[in-house]
């Protein structure tokens, strides 16, 4: 065993060692109790929609026509009760809800993971090989982030055309370059340090240095970034399904949903676009809720 | 200084051309240029007519050529929709626009750096934290759906705002301006509000996150022995040396109150430059597009250039070093 | 005997705690006169609650930090009991604070000229153009070539050395009876440090100031100043005329620090060294404080001893060092 090996052992050990504090940490808040309990709901909503949705609503031949508009808590001609009302199509609100939180679960989670995936590499490829490649990554990624998401979407939307999975693939393009710039720096903090070259003397080579060590010590901002991105991917998914460009109207999203109960808004019938309003805030307060306390639980200046 | 201001002008050139190869890309290579340049109701005549006119069969680094020649003259195609060149379409929006974006940013710098002042220098009063808690919510509450609520509430529920459209305009500097009329103000407010409200939050946040560095420095603890009343601490010591950061952000989050307006614009059906784009996206109106990505690239570039040098003229420190 | 110009009796500085519970005692129970004229040096390592005392003496302190008890008599009037307006008149005015870091002090996105200016308005009422003048006499005083043009520079475009001295003319721009001066060449190079000591002797004696100088180097106290009040852990352990302190310390602590001084007259003979570290104030040992680090510690140390007066000094210790050591 060498010294630098030995070195990095005690950083990886470190870690688990650390973990039930950071656990003990991070419950010690109850707001972050909660917005982590809620979540843990509200995903368990989304995996069981198909089992405990009174109705399926993607399913045109379950939606009755006759039943559109209903308010909460009205009842269907076959004894089913719409508890949040139905939306023009006679959708059920409720199962509409159930529904829409899983694409937009899944959006969320699908784009922040892929865009961590890309980001991560990128920015540890660049300040691995330093040089030319690093100076034209990053220059790629300043460019980028001095450009609003919501714009850098539109832009991608409009090349690509609408629907769910090109938003995807707009939000991965968007938000990659946030995690390629966090963890360039923090790679290159790391770079400097004795055990990197200790690692490079002993002529180990380029990828184990990458993964086994630069890797784990940029994992922690990876994290607290990818947790924030999900709940901006989920409400940016909204406002582009809102704006008729993601979901389609047959299978609504939140977002399509409240945009479908737009029109009916200046008519009194809020409920169409007042229910779902309300899923997607508290999906994104609770992620908000989780993710300001694990950037303050794994911020290294909190943790003395 | 001088310098730097001709280097950052280079720097601004070369994102304007990167961008125009990136957008070029985007329309001529990775979608159709036929589709997308050629409105689908043309005959074979017109094809055949636009394909020449564009240079479409010509090689591809001849074709950006042309696309270039065509942004440097503001020719960027006529709208599909509309028959009118794409360019004067979004520059006439352009004063809709940029009175929804003025208002909202006035509003969230109004509201915000007060309460990130008073929530900075008084953390554990509970109405601080109540602050602080409504701006974490100000964060997540998709602007959208506020806007929804804020028509219900204020549209629908209790009548005293109107839902849509900019109301009565009057002419001013060659546009078309609602703030210059009663109606019209009523008109812009609840726009404005709802694209406020993000930006409200960001600004409240970084002031107090700022109050709370400069509090504890040295230099306020010696501006306090030198027996200045507190007043003139705050005012003029905080404040000087919050405006760093917060005029950074309030120089770039404009920008992104021009791109964000485009959810404002729709709900309220403000017939603002977002308003069109997200039409033109809907039905497929290419040059318009294109001619409004453009615009947007240039509007970030001229703003960051001026976020720099009001930069430089706000830190003294960085005027020391551009010119070592 | 005239009355001292500043005189703090049982001066207790608490961080955290409120009405009822009491919280951490970064001052404890600490006493000391300053004459005017005279020169304190108020001396001790960091985290001893020297800085937090002179902070104390301005009401200075930052939450969550308070004065909980004793009096703090100012010519006359205790500080402690000034609201905050009356407070503000007397800082800057009548006594002046000195701090350590001067790259730190001056707030760096307003030109000297400004605060300058505002320093002499706060207290003041002259108008702009006097004012100027005024803060342009001070910076030639102490010694800053060309001071007309130097007003509009900023605090970044001078020295570390010049800065301090910017602070000092800041300082004494309304010629202050008291100025409290807190380590203020630590953070300047040596060469630096000698001119700024004698140039700020100078400007005292000229007119008279009194001065509590904070520091942890006793080469400067014994240079500098008259008297010298030593403190450990928040409390004060041994206080009087520094020439019979320093070749006579009584309090075993005071004893060490000034064996453990590097000197010319003793080469060779090895540092001593006070054994262990300064506890934290978190955790003080029972009683008396140095208790754990003092060979002299018995049984009788686990009870705080209080000041034994011993002539014109005091020694917080029940088995004072008897002897000088020369």
């Amino acid at each position: 065993m060498t010294v630098s090996n030995a070195d990095n052992e005690t950083i990886v050990k470190s870690e688990p060692g650390s973990s039930s504090r950071v656990f003990k940490d991070f419950f010690s808040s109850p707001g972050a109790a909660i917005g982590f309990a809620v979540l843990i709901i509200i995903c368990g909503l989304a995996i069981l929609a198909p089992w405990i949705s009174p109705q399926n609503p993607y399913d045109l031949m379950q939606l009755d026509i006759m039943d559109g508009r209903l308010a909460p808590g009205s009842e269907s001609m076959n004894g089913l009760v719409y508890h949040l009302g139905t939306d023009s199509q006679g959708r059920d609100i409720l199962s509409g809800i159930l529904y829409g939180l899983r694409t937009s679960l899944t959006v969320g989670v699908v784009s922040a993971i892929a865009a961590a995936l890309i980001g991560t590499s990128a920015g540890l490829f660049a300040a691995y090989t330093g040089g030319r490649i690093e100076t034209g990554v990053m220059r790629l990624v300043d460019l980028q982030l001095s450009f609003p998401t919501i714009l850098m979407a539109l832009m991608m939307l409009a090349v690509l055309g609408k629907g769910v999975t090109n938003v995807v693939i707009a939000l991965i393009i968007a938000e990659w370059a946030t995690y390629a710039r966090t963890v360039r720096a923090t790679a290159l903090v790391e770079r400097e340090k004795e055990y990197i070259e200790a690692a490079r003397m002993l002529r180990l080579p380029g990828w184990r240095i990458l993964f086994r060590h630069l890797l784990p010590n940029c994992l922690a901002p990876v994290i607290v970034i990818a947790t924030m991105q999900v709940a901006r991917a989920i409400g940016l998914e909204a406002t582009l399904s809102f704006l008729g460009l993601g979901a389609s109207v047959t299978e609504p999203s939140l977002g399509m949903l409240i945009s479908t109960g737009y029109q009916y808004l200046l008519t009194g019938l809020y409920w169409i676009s007042f229910f779902p309003g309300v899923a997607l805030l508290i999906t994104i307060v609770a992620i908000n809720l989780v993710g300001d306390r694990v950037r303050d639980v794994l911020n290294p200046r909190n943790a003395s | 200084m001088v310098t730097s201001i001709i280097r950052r002008l280079f720097q601004a050139l070369f994102v304007v051309l990167a961008m125009t190869v990136i957008v070029f890309i985007g329309v001529s290579v990775i979608g159709n240029p036929v589709d997308i340049l050629i409105n689908p109701d043309a005959n074979q005549v017109e094809r055949a007519r636009v394909i020449a006119h564009y240079g479409l069969d010509e090689p591809l680094w001849k074709q950006y050529f042309i696309f270039l020649r065509g942004l440097a003259q503001g020719d960027f195609g006529d709208s599909f929709v509309y028959g009118r060149p794409a360019l004067g379409l979004i520059l006439e929006r352009l004063p809709a626009t940029l009175e929804l974006a003025i208002a909202a940013l006035g509003i969230a710098i109004v509201v915000g750096l007060p309460l990130g002042l008073y929530a900075g220098l008084y953390p554990s009063r509970i109405s601080s934290r109540t602050i602080m808690t409504g701006s974490i919510l100000g964060f997540s509450l998709p602007t959208f759906w506020v806007g929804l609520m804020l028509i219900m509430i204020f549209s629908v529920e209790l009548g005293w705002l109107p839902t849509n459209g900019r109301g009565p305009t009057l002419e001013f500097l060659g546009g078309q301006w609602s703030f210059l009329t009663s109606d019209g103000l009523r008109h812009l407010l609840l726009p404005a509000l709802n694209l406020a409200l993000f930006k409200t939050s960001l600004i409240l946040r970084l002031t107090r996150a700022g109050v709370q560095e400069v509090l504890p420095q040295d230099y306020i603890k010696f501006a306090r022995a030198k027996g200045l009343r507190e007043r003139r601490v705050i005012a003029v010591h905080v404040l000087k040396n919050l405006m760093i950061p917060v005029v950074t952000i309030v120089g770039l989050e404009f920008g992104s109150l021009i791109a964000f307006s485009v959810v404002t614009e729709s709900i309220f059906a403000w017939p603002g430059m977002g308003k069109l784009i997200i039409d033109s996206i809907n039905l497929l109106d290419r040059p318009v597009i294109v001619a409004y990505l453009m615009i947007m690239v240039l509007l970030f570039v001229v703003l960051n250039f001026v976020i720099d040098i009001c930069y430089t003229i706000l830190d003294p420190r960085v005027r020391l070093d551009s010119k070592a | 005997m005239t009355t001292p110009l500043l005189s703090v009796s049982n001066l207790v500085t608490e961080f955290g705690g409120e009405k009822g519970a009491s919280g951490l005692k970064a001052v404890n129970d600490v006493s000391f006169k300053v004459e005017r004229g005279r020169v304190l040096g108020l001396v001790g390592e960091s985290g001893s609650g020297k800085s937090v005392t002179g902070f104390s003496v301005m009401r200075l302190l930052e939450r969550p930090g308070r004065i909980a008890s004793g009096q703090i008599i100012f010519d006359g009037v205790d500080l402690a009991r000034l609201s905050n307006e009356e407070m503000r008149q007397i800082r800057g005015k009548r006594i002046a604070m000195v701090f350590q870091d001067p790259m730190m002090t001056l707030n760096p996105v307003l030109t000297i000229e400004t605060q300058m200016v505002e320093a002499v308005r706060a207290h003041d009422q002259v108008s702009k153009t006097i004012a100027r003048q005024r803060a342009r006499d001070a910076l030639g005083l102490v010694g800053i070539p060309s001071p007309e043009e130097r007003l509009s520079s900023y605090p970044h475009q001078f020295s570390g050395g010049m800065r301090q001295r910017v602070v000092i003319a800041i300082a004494l721009l309304h010629k202050p009876e008291l100025i409290i001066a807190d380590e203020p060449t630590t953070a300047l190079d040596v060469t630096i440090q000698s001119q700024i000591i004698s140039e700020f002797q100078k400007l005292t004696e000229e007119s008279d100031t009194a001065v509590i100088w904070i520091t942890h180097d006793l080469a400067i106290v014994s240079r500098l100043a008259d008297d010298i009040a030593v403190m450990y852990a928040g409390r004060l352990v041994e206080s009087g005329p520094v020439s019979s302190v320093l070749t006579d310390p009584k309090h075993p602590y005071t004893a060490g620090l000034i064996a453990s001084v590097p000197s010319r007259n003793r080469r060779g003979v090895p540092l001593r060294q006070i054994p262990g570290m300064t506890p934290a104030i978190t955790m003080l040992p029972k009683g008396c404080s140095f208790r754990t680090r003092c060979d002299r510690a018995t049984d009788e140390c686990l009870v705080v001893p209080p000041l034994f007066p011993q002539q014109e000094r005091f020694v917080r210790c029940f088995h004072p060092v008897m002897k000088a050591m020369t």
